[in-house]
């Protein structure tokens, strides 16, 4: 009796874990073989607007799109390997990626889908505002740690920034800390915490009232308070708006891009050609990005 | 009926050695990652020497020139692991004490099954609760800059580290001879003289052996930690300032790396060193634990 009522709940467990393998592996094993579905995977920054298109254009032609996050380079990391069909990225793909993709003997191909402000946030409570270019590199560096000298309270100045898998901190170590330059050295200070996603940056700066942090505008929320930022000490102070952006009076933005193996075909073109379509720029703006600016005629990389 | 004998010969042969190939798996798995780890990771030291991965300040894996200094990480990593035993050890070997020795029977089960189910949390979800809870509560009570300190991981890690630290060190308190009890109560000690005189001096291998196997847990933890400590790759001087561990470190990062580039091999050889010292815990742990069946006998 009691040997029958074993046997038959491990006949029903492995009957379930059998169907639940099953279940699972069917979504990565149709893949891009089929052109039923479609993988896309890359910035965390664009993980809600990929989401966003996914839905949409999924309820309109039935074709299953999975969107996945974990940084720019994990997306290009995983088009390399042949696990995605589009890679999402806040980034330029860089020289060795390109060089490796080669080796594979395709060209990845580069379409600019939105744009992003980079916000700098602060908390609601923090007086300090508006800061300029020099001054977020010196903060963000380490060379100014209290917030006295940069308008604020007598308080340390707590920085948060991005892993290192992040596109965003690439280009904000790039953009701002190095102001563009090839040759410059500078590093994010060492007291910077790195928090493995957007998210958290907020959820610290909402309740942390030493805080500075840096995300995509997507992820601006009203617990925060957007920092107005200017080229130099002499101004404008311009906020992270759409139309700040359009008009390059907002200084840290950037091209959101995708990148597919070699042309587009099939599926994967009807997405692209959906994302970039008057549907799906609505939706850019819909998740407080910024349209990208036409002509109408995708840009190839 | 001869034939039926050696049908069950053969039977019984094949389920041994069965069960021998499934042991030996296992060895053959740990060997197996060894030499994985130490294949993808030895070539970091081809460019870097030994002394300045280990105790170089600077760890900044994707600018040019790399630097691949991983001092702060075994620093972080140690301090959160020190603060989660100065934590979890007390307050774990108490209750140890107290299941084995003073708890009713009901109320023993009870316990015993509590702590148990703590091992069954998931790591994300404590970690959730050390970013909601902990880390707030920290930022106030401290008033400190930042709550993602070296210590909001300790505490996470030693409530995690628990279960293992109370079953085990339960099980060697538990399994002191009982001559030794009506010795030492035969002599006229009280019940509180015969456990920190006798049962905790007897079973002092097995407890040092659950510290050891509690300590093990806590350094290759990786999710909850990697949320609540901030991972700045600092050096920290108390227990009140941010760390990066190692685990949370490889975790951090290897999604990113190109397969093959300097970058995936220096996350590995961060994976030997991590290997090497939870090794040195588990030997060191299991020598303890075989003393203690020896002094039992």
């Amino acid at each position: 009796m009691n040997r029958t009522w074993i046997i038959g709940a491990g006949v029903v467990v492995a009957t379930g874990a059998v169907a639940l393998m099953a279940g699972c592996a069917r979504p990565t094993e149709g893949g891009s073989a089929s052109g039923q579905s479609i993988q896309i995977k890359g910035s965390d920054t664009m993980v809600n607007l990929g989401q966003a298109w996914a839905e949409t254009f999924g309820a309109k032609t039935g074709i299953q799109v999975m969107v996945t996050g974990g940084g720019s380079g994990t997306g290009i990391a995983a088009l390399l390997s042949g696990t995605c069909d589009i890679a999402e990225s806040s980034r330029k793909m860089e020289d060795k990626e390109i060089t490796e993709a080669q080796a594979k003997s395709f060209t990845p191909k580069e379409y600019m889908v939105a744009l992003d402000g980079i916000a700098v946030v602060v908390n609601p409570q923090n007086p300090a505002s508006n800061l300029t270019l020099d001054q977020l590199a010196d903060i963000f560096t380490g060379r100014i740690t209290n917030w006295r000298e940069v308008g604020g309270r007598d308080a340390v100045i707590v920085l948060l920034s991005r892993e290192v898998n992040s596109g965003t901190h690439v280009y904000f170590k790039e953009h701002v800390l190095r102001k563009g330059k090839k040759d410059s050295q500078e590093e994010f200070a060492d007291s910077a915490l790195l928090s493995p996603s957007s998210q958290t940056i907020a959820d610290e700066v909402a309740q942390n009232d030493k805080a500075i942090g840096y995300f995509g505008m997507g992820y601006r929320n009203d617990r925060l308070k957007l920092v107005a930022v200017a080229k130099t000490a002499a101004g404008p102070y311009a906020d992270p708006t759409a139309a700040n952006v359009v008009n390059g009076t907002y200084p840290i933005s950037r091209p959101l891009m995708f990148y597919t193996k070699g042309e587009p075909s099939g599926t994967v073109k009807e997405y692209l050609d959906f994302v970039l379509g008057p549907e799906g720029q609505r939706l850019v703006e819909e998740q407080d990005f910024v349209p990208r600016p036409m002509p109408e005629a995708p840009q190839g990389g | 009926m001869s034939l039926r004998t050696r049908l069950t010969r053969i039977w019984e042969f094949l389920i041994e050695k069965a069960i021998l190939l499934a042991g030996l798996a296992c060895v053959l798995f740990v060997v197996l990652i060894f030499v994985f780890l130490l294949r993808e990771g030895l070539r970091t030291f081809s460019h870097i020497s030994l002394g300045d991965f280990l105790l170089g300040r600077k760890w900044y894996p994707i600018s040019s020139p790399p630097r691949f200094g991983i001092l702060s990480m075994i620093c972080g990593s140690g301090m959160v692991t020190l603060g989660a035993a100065l934590l979890g050890v007390p307050l774990g070997l108490a209750s140890a004490i107290y299941i084995s020795e003073v708890a009713p029977p009901r109320l023993k089960e009870v316990l015993k099954t509590g702590i148990e189910l703590l091992a069954a949390i998931p790591s994300v979800v404590i970690g959730f609760v050390g970013i909601t809870v902990v880390v707030p509560f920290l930022r106030v009570a401290f008033d400190l800059p930042t709550g993602q300190t070296a210590l909001a991981g300790a505490i996470l890690l030693s409530l995690m580290a628990m279960p293992t630290t109370v079953s085990i060190a339960e099980d060697a308190i538990s399994s002191v001879p009982r001559r030794y009890r009506e010795a030492a109560l035969a002599l006229g000690a009280t019940h509180w003289e015969y456990i920190y005189r006798v049962a905790l001096k007897a079973a002092a291998p097995g407890i040092v052996a659950a510290v050891m196997l509690g300590i093990g847990r806590v350094i290759g933890e990786t999710m909850a930690v990697m949320m609540v400590t901030g991972n700045a790759a600092l050096i920290p001087h108390s227990l009140l300032q941010p760390v990066r561990t190692m685990t949370a470190t490889i975790a951090a990062e290897m999604g990113e790396t190109v397969k093959g580039s300097d970058h995936y091999a220096a996350l590995f050889a961060i994976g030997i060193v991590l290997f090497a010292i939870t090794f040195l815990i588990n030997f060191v742990a299991d020598s303890f634990l075989h003393r203690s069946r020896v002094t039992l006998r």
